[in-house]
């Protein structure tokens, strides 16, 4: 029978260790919500950038003059020149513009589907590798999580569409939705190839096999089936991004924008910065993938500190965003017939035989 | 724990209520809307349950690919040809019985069945044990399932191209 001074001390235990578990509790959730508002600002900042390299690069291949004159009378940002405040204008245009929701509208889908598509692009933020340790989420089915987050963002695309009352909208959305769905394939086929070459789902130790130098990277294994299965990847991306070439569920000279029509101010911003946050995913996917990651192409060289791995990383990235911005402002869009012609007859049987020529050469020559 | 418990009765209680609006919902497409909140929460169930393969294929099935479907066969059929969609009720009496039926049935499973009460112990990857268990102890529902798949997708090449 315990005293009542021992009871008392017990209470204070038990108070105690209640707490304990309390401020461990709350420390993992304010750690969770920090990674989270981390994941926000970057994609944020990261989509912005995007916009800008849009705007510039846009302008310099197509002689367009009104992004290069936007300035401010600031005395001394005035001399910069070069229409340096583009993106700035298009920003504060983007918050004070006004709200605008269809009458025939349903108002509830409406507001969500740009909330589903944003967050789905920040989810899949959560597990990139920006370096060695700098990963917000090291998943062991990082890739995988990446592939099937995504999903969120088609559905988000239709109850946009749908919800708008608009034809165009539902035929833009309809579109998108047919192209994502029709591309994960190929694009979901040339990502096994370098799960099997690695046998890992975890970005972390995708990157870890390619360290050491560019004779390394997985687009120079396996010659020539993980280059193609690189080309597969990356035409498969472009489409799922809703990109040029394939921006046919936006095409503004047929349905004047597809699914995001009917948006504007707020709710069009998020629909932006998703698919800006979205080209940076894909560049960030793309070059751990099959172009080193984080990793230095020189080896050792560079490769010391986080610093470097961010460099890398970043300077890979926006390689591949240069590249997606350049197609857009050179190739003329596909239609329809041809897009899907693309999708199950090129980029699908290729991309079976590039993983079929790698299962064999793992299985006979190593 | 208490962490695992808060986090535990959020997903539980998104899953039930998303599930309450899909099955009240007279509109079809709120249903489906209401059946992605719940697919979202089963999958972060299997995650607490150290299921993190199977909670990433609950989303990449059900969501990319079942929830897509369906709202793509609501769209066509709502917007596109003017079919009314709306869930109504009807045969009362024969529904009411069944669902008694099948609530005993889950009732006495649910009551006679000693639950693991605690949370994983150790969180530890299954991929490559599924992996494994696919190409050797159940091979053959393996090979069963991705037939019976091959024939779904010839069918449904053979009716596309007849219509």
């Amino acid at each position: 029978m315990p005293t009542p001074v021992f009871s008392a001390s017990l209470t204070l235990t038990n108070t105690i260790t209640s707490l304990t578990t309390l401020s461990e509790t709350l420390t993992s959730f304010i750690f969770m919500a920090l990674g989270a508002m981390i994941i926000t600002g970057l994609a944020a900042v990261l989509a912005l950038v995007g916009v800008y390299l849009e705007r510039k690069i846009s302008a310099h291949m197509q002689d367009r003059v009104g992004p290069m004159e936007v300035n401010t009378e600031i005395p001394l940002l005035k001399n910069i020149g070069h229409g340096w405040a583009q993106t700035l204008a298009d920003a504060v245009k983007l918050l004070i513009k006004e709200d605008v929701v269809p009458d025939a509208a349903d108002k509830k889908l409406h507001l969500l589907a740009p909330f589903i598509v944003f967050a789905a692009t920040l989810a899949a933020f959560a597990v990139l590798p920006f370096g060695r340790n700098l990963i917000i989420s090291d998943l062991n089915v990082g890739l995988f999580y990446i592939v099937a987050i995504s999903s969120f963002v088609v559905i988000g695309i239709i109850l946009a569409g749908w919800s708008s009352n608009n034809k165009w909208s539902l035929f833009g959305a309809m579109r998108s939705a047919a192209q994502i769905v029709s591309f994960e394939i190929p694009a979901s086929l040339a990502l096994l190839v370098v799960i099997m070459a690695v046998g890992s789902l975890n970005l972390g130790e995708i990157v870890a096999f390619q360290e050491g130098g560019i004779h390394k990277w997985l687009i120079f294994q396996y010659f020539p089936f993980n280059l193609l299965a690189f080309l597969i990847f990356f035409i498969a991306s472009l489409a799922e991004l809703n990109r040029a070439p394939f921006d046919i569920p936006e095409a503004e000279s047929e349905i004047i924008a597809g699914f995001h029509t009917e948006y504007s101010g707020m709710k069009f911003a998020m629909f932006f910065l998703a698919e800006y946050a979205n080209m940076f995913l894909v560049g960030v996917v793309i070059s751990t993938l099959f172009l080193g990651g984080w990793s230095s192409p020189f080896g050792s060289f560079l490769n010391g500190s986080a610093f470097f791995h961010v460099f890398w990383i970043a300077l890979k990235a926006f390689s591949i965003i240069f590249v997606q911005i350049w197609l857009r402002w050179t190739l003329p869009r596909v239609r329809v017939d041809q897009l899907m012609y693309t999708s199950w007859k090129v980029l699908t049987p290729f991309a079976f035989v590039a993983m079929v020529g790698v299962g064999l050469w793992m299985v006979l020559l190593n | 724990m208490a962490l695992f418990d808060s986090v535990f009765y959020g997903f539980a209680a998104l899953t039930v209520a998303s599930a309450g609006v899909m099955v009240f919902s007279r509109n079809v497409v709120y249903s489906a809307v209401g059946l992605l909140f719940t697919f979202f929460g089963v999958a972060g169930i299997y995650v607490l349950l150290a299921a993190d393969f199977i909670a990433i294929v609950q989303i990449l099935i059900y969501v990319g690919g079942i929830l897509v479907l369906l709202l793509f066969g609501v769209m066509l059929s709502q917007k596109g040809a003017g079919v009314d969609f709306r869930t109504g009720t009807m045969n009362v009496l024969p529904a009411a019985l069944v669902v008694l039926g099948v609530f005993v049935v889950l009732f006495r499973v649910v009551s006679n069945t000693t639950w693991p009460v605690h949370a994983p112990t150790e969180y530890s990857p299954t991929t490559a044990t599924l992996g494994t268990l696919l190409m050797t102890d159940y091979l053959i529902p393996f090979e069963i399932a991705s037939v019976l798949l091959l024939g779904a997708l010839i069918g449904a090449a053979f009716i596309a191209r007849k219509g």
